[in-house]
């Protein structure tokens, strides 16, 4: 809740007085870093913010966060925000997990949180690996993955995050990534600004587990891999020399000397169908990495619809009294 | 020929059927009744997990119970002096425990070739004389019955038998002399705007009961006197009722806003159902995805300031554990109901059972306690889940609270309590700095060595929770060894000083003596209605009935020394037993039986006087 009466913080503000205990050169520094920088230009109360985390690198984040913060059990973070934020509706409530926590150990409540659109903000560090443990491949690990635990190479295929967001009914889909700081920080303020559960991927370095993992979207290549998405701009990527077209139902990269622009795919957030083939173009060999937001809509969230349901009761049946409950039915009087 | 009457101190009835046939709904309006009519009682319902298992067959069967009488009573009765089964397979069920010369109130319409046959039946018991030597046999053809009371009625044949159950409650009824009344109000309000429903449920009622009157089947009538209750405004109560009242009770004198999150489970879905109807209360109820996440949304809510509550069974807390430990870690207030029901695994998930003790006590990873009440009674419950959500609030810690199937499911008449008389609950958030320019979310209280409960929102108290070691005042991450032996031990004593709020035990009986009865749970009933039959026949016997299992009373070992002999009696195969012997180094002994249904008064009255000789 905005309030006029918010005091100026600054990113120091949001720093606990707990030393970060991350390997060094680990992407999760620059994210925490955008999070501290960001959270003083949502013009909102510091003891109105509220981060939960799981189990796993990712989830030491609310120590490092001079808010109120919970680092409860492996995957159950959701669930966890979900009571936060239906006992205070008014408390802004984000949850950060990894791949491990959230799509593995904890992909039912992941799922499920989506689907009630809760007015969560989930920021989920893909980093396509077990950190914590040491190195086991994870469920957005590639096929074929060598670990301490697949020697021979991992013969689980990987989940596709944004994919299953949408299959769960999510109504804020964005995709970023660590190193790229302007944008990352662009989608925390959509994120915050969405009226219902959001869903971030960042793209995550583990740089002792899975370096280099996402080096074609951080490298000196990143503008040929990647591609912004902008609501209601053609998407052309690749410093504008290349462009995405639909050939039927596929998606196809066209070079953009040969083509019009007119003939581009637009993008439209609130396009579900168009949100899912973006979606589909993660990992893909000929397509570029989408990051932006790839679905935004509005909808009722379970919260506020709790709320109505309440005072709706409380309207039509006034003010109630227990005693009045234990009274209630066939009674009768011993003397 | 004039009818007589009895007037008799106490009936067991039992009504028997198919899933289909209404035979919840029977008892529970026999129960309605004769709670009005100011008998003292208690109920049994007994069916099966299956929705609808097929018609006829054994598996299929449900019953229900009732024992009421004139006297203050305690248990639903061991064996019914009326069975009224409405098919061959609740015949053969139940026949086996009915007290010999027992009344067989039998619906001879149902008793087709087929459904003898389904029934396991050579030849029909009813015409065999197989019977006729130990029972009173009253054949009726109810079926026939219902559609002669039903004439002219426009409705299928199929709709008019399924009023044969009110048939056998009319009968019932005229037997015990009890009003319609109350039933002919129910069904009006039940099936409002359904005229013929409540037409043709009105005159099968009326028809039993005259058919009552008229037939020379019933000479004699009963009479039951009311019940010489203590004084006071009553009404019939069940178990999952009476502690979603608690809860709702305990949020009302806390200020405290109550939050559920919980699970479909039987037999504590109605726990959830109660609750989610009282939005006008504010009540938030929210059915998670799994128990997992029901246990983690109450700890959410706890974080937030809630009175925060979820229920479940066994199987359910199995799911829970780790998050319980995230309770017992982050010291925060939550109450978890565990109704308790047949195991292991899925097991008798319809049926009672106490075997979850151990899982309360001990069924976490780590020196994890957990304060633990148990409810005595269907009543009781209201009062189990008030504590639970009071001793919560007081210590800040989880608490768990035992019912059980037999407890949820069963009723009796329940003296309606003052909330004002209600123990005050008082919850104070702090708003300030505890320290000289700190806030320590782990300082505790000298008394009780609680922390304090610093909500989101409440600004310049920011901290941080989790499931690691905690320094032991600032609550920051300590791998430090001395601290961790030094919270696992405050952790402990914590629940332990929960002691000074326990009220003494109350004996039944005297202090000393060959035998004590040490009960706990739901077989209160059972214990205290076999010591008053052996302390009538002038066996030095007493009876202790314990609540809170962690921590235990601080006078149950000077008790437990007045007492030659100790008999815990529960259904389980000793799990209070073993705690009490290892607690008190005394030889206690167990009474277990594990089938699925409360320990008979007879079988603890057999016991006792084998071991007392």
């Amino acid at each position: 809740m905005t309030d006029v009466q918010a005091p100026l913080l600054k990113k120091k503000d949001f720093e606990s007085d707990q030393a970060v205990r991350w390997c060094p050169g680990c992407g999760d520094y620059a994210i925490l870093a955008q999070t501290q920088k960001n959270m003083p230009s949502f013009g909102r109360k510091r003891e109105e913010f509220v981060f939960v985390s799981g189990i796993g690198c990712s989830s030491r984040f609310p120590y490092y966060m001079n808010t109120y913060g919970f680092h409860s059990i492996h995957g159950r973070a959701p669930a966890i925000a979900t009571g936060v934020k239906i006992a205070n509706p008014d408390l802004s409530v984000w949850v950060v997990t990894g791949d491990g926590d959230g799509l593995s150990i904890g992909g039912n409540h992941f799922m499920h949180v989506l689907r009630r659109n809760m007015d969560l903000n989930i920021l989920m560090f893909n980093n396509r690996i077990y950190g914590l443990t040491k190195g086991q491949y994870s469920p957005t690990s590639e096929l074929g993955k060598k670990t301490k635990a697949s020697p021979f190479g991992s013969i689980d295929y990987p989940l596709n995050p944004p994919s299953l967001a949408l299959g769960a009914q999510a109504t804020f889909v964005a995709r970023t990534i660590d190193r790229w700081q302007k944008h990352l920080a662009e989608m925390l303020g959509r994120s915050y600004n969405h009226n219902g559960g959001s869903f971030i991927e960042i793209y995550q370095n583990c740089n002792i587990f899975n370096d280099g993992a996402f080096e074609e979207y951080t490298g000196a290549e990143k503008f040929e891999n990647v591609i912004e998405l902008k609501h209601g701009e053609p998407m052309v990527f690749a410093q504008g020399t290349k462009g995405i077209k639909l050939d039927g139902s596929k998606a196809i990269v066209v070079d953009m000397e040969k083509n019009s622009i007119d003939d581009i795919l637009i993008h439209n957030e609130t396009n579900l169908d168009l949100a899912h083939i973006i979606a589909n173009w993660t990992s893909h060999s000929t397509l570029p990495e989408p990051i932006g937001v790839i679905y935004c809509i509005d909808k009722p969230t379970y919260n506020q619809e709790m709320i109505n349901q309440i005072e709706a009761a409380k309207k039509a049946k006034g003010p109630s009294k227990v005693q009045d409950l234990l009274n209630a039915g066939d009674t009768w009087v011993v003397d | 020929m004039g009818k007589t009457f009895k007037t008799i101190d106490e009936a067991v009835i039992r009504f028997a059927g198919d899933s289909g046939d209404g035979m919840q709904l029977t008892g529970g309006r026999f129960t309605e009744t004769t709670a009005i009519v100011g008998n003292d009682l208690s109920t049994l319902p007994d069916f099966p997990a299956e929705i609808r298992a097929p018609a006829g067959s054994l598996a299929g069967v449900s019953a229900f119970q009732i024992k009421f009488s004139s006297k203050d009573i305690h248990t639903p009765g061991d064996k019914p002096d009326v069975l009224v089964a409405m098919n061959p397979a609740a015949l053969k069920v139940h026949q086996k425990e009915l007290i010999p010369g027992g009344t067989m109130i039998v619906n001879t319409d149902a008793f087709t070739k087929k459904n003898l046959k389904f029934a396991g039946y050579e030849t029909n018991p009813i015409e065999d004389g197989s019977l006729d030597d130990y029972f009173t046999l009253i054949p009726i053809e109810m079926n026939k019955m219902v559609t002669r009371a039903c004439e002219g009625l426009d409705m299928p044949p199929k709709l008019v038998g399924r009023t044969k159950n009110f048939f056998a409650l009319g009968v019932l009824f005229y037997m015990y002399d009890r009003p319609l009344d109350t039933t002919e109000g129910w069904l009006k309000k039940k099936f409002k705007g359904k005229d013929a429903i409540i037409e043709a449920n009105t005159r099968a009622l009326n028809a039993g009961y005259n058919y009552g009157d008229t037939t020379e089947l019933f000479m004699t009538r009963f009479k039951v006197e009311k019940a010489n209750l203590p004084s006071g405004t009553y009404r019939n109560m069940n178990g999952n009722l009476a502690t979603s009242l608690g809860l709702l009770a305990a949020s009302e004198k806390s200020g405290l806003n109550l939050f559920y999150g919980g699970y479909p489970i039987t037999p504590a879905s109605d726990i959830l159902h109660t609750l989610a109807a009282w939005k006008h209360f504010g009540v938030q109820t929210f059915q998670a995805e799994d128990e997992i996440a029901g246990i983690s949304s109450v700890i959410g809510a706890a974080f937030t300031g809630n009175l925060a509550v979820t229920a479940t069974s066994g199987p359910g807390i199995a799911l829970k554990g780790e998050a319980m430990g995230l309770g017992i870690i982050t010291e925060l207030p939550m109450v978890i109901i565990n109704v308790q029901r047949g195991g292991p695994s899925t097991g008798l998930p319809t049926k009672t059972e106490q075997s979850d003790l151990n899982q309360a006590l001990y069924g976490r990873n780590g020196e994890a306690p957990m304060p633990v009440i148990a409810a005595a009674t269907p009543g009781d419950c209201f009062y189990a889940a008030y504590d639970a959500c009071r001793i919560a609030l007081k210590y800040m810690t989880p608490v768990i609270m035992l019912s059980d199937g037999y407890l949820a499911n069963g009723s009796e008449p329940w003296m309606i309590p003052n909330v004002d008389d209600l123990e005050e609950i008082d919850v104070t958030f702090v708003h300030e700095k505890n320290s000289d320019d700190e806030f320590l979310p782990y300082l505790r209280n000298e008394e009780t060595l609680s922390r304090p409960w610093a909500i989101p929102g409440t600004p310049g108290l920011e901290h941080r929770l989790g499931g690691i070691e905690k320094d032991e005042n600032t609550g920051h991450v300590s791998y430090d060894p001395e601290n961790h032996h030094r919270m696992v031990e405050l952790r402990q004593e914590k629940v332990n000083r929960i002691q000074q709020d326990i009220a003494p035990i109350k004996i039944f009986g005297k202090d000393h003596g060959d035998m004590l009865i040490l009960s706990w749970g739901g077989t209160y009933g059972s214990c205290r209605s076999a010591v008053e039959t052996l302390q009538e026949e002038g066996k030095k016997v007493s009876h202790a009935h314990i609540r809170w299992i962690s921590p235990l009373p601080k006078d149950l070992g000077e008790i437990i020394i007045g007492f030659k002999n100790v008999l815990v009696p529960e259904i389980n195969l000793g799990q209070f037993l073993r705690l009490i012997r290892a607690e008190y180094l005394v030889d206690a002994k167990g009474l277990n039986l594990v089938r699925g249904r409360p320990i008979s008064v007879s079988t603890i009255v057999e016991t006792v006087k084998k071991t007392l000789g």
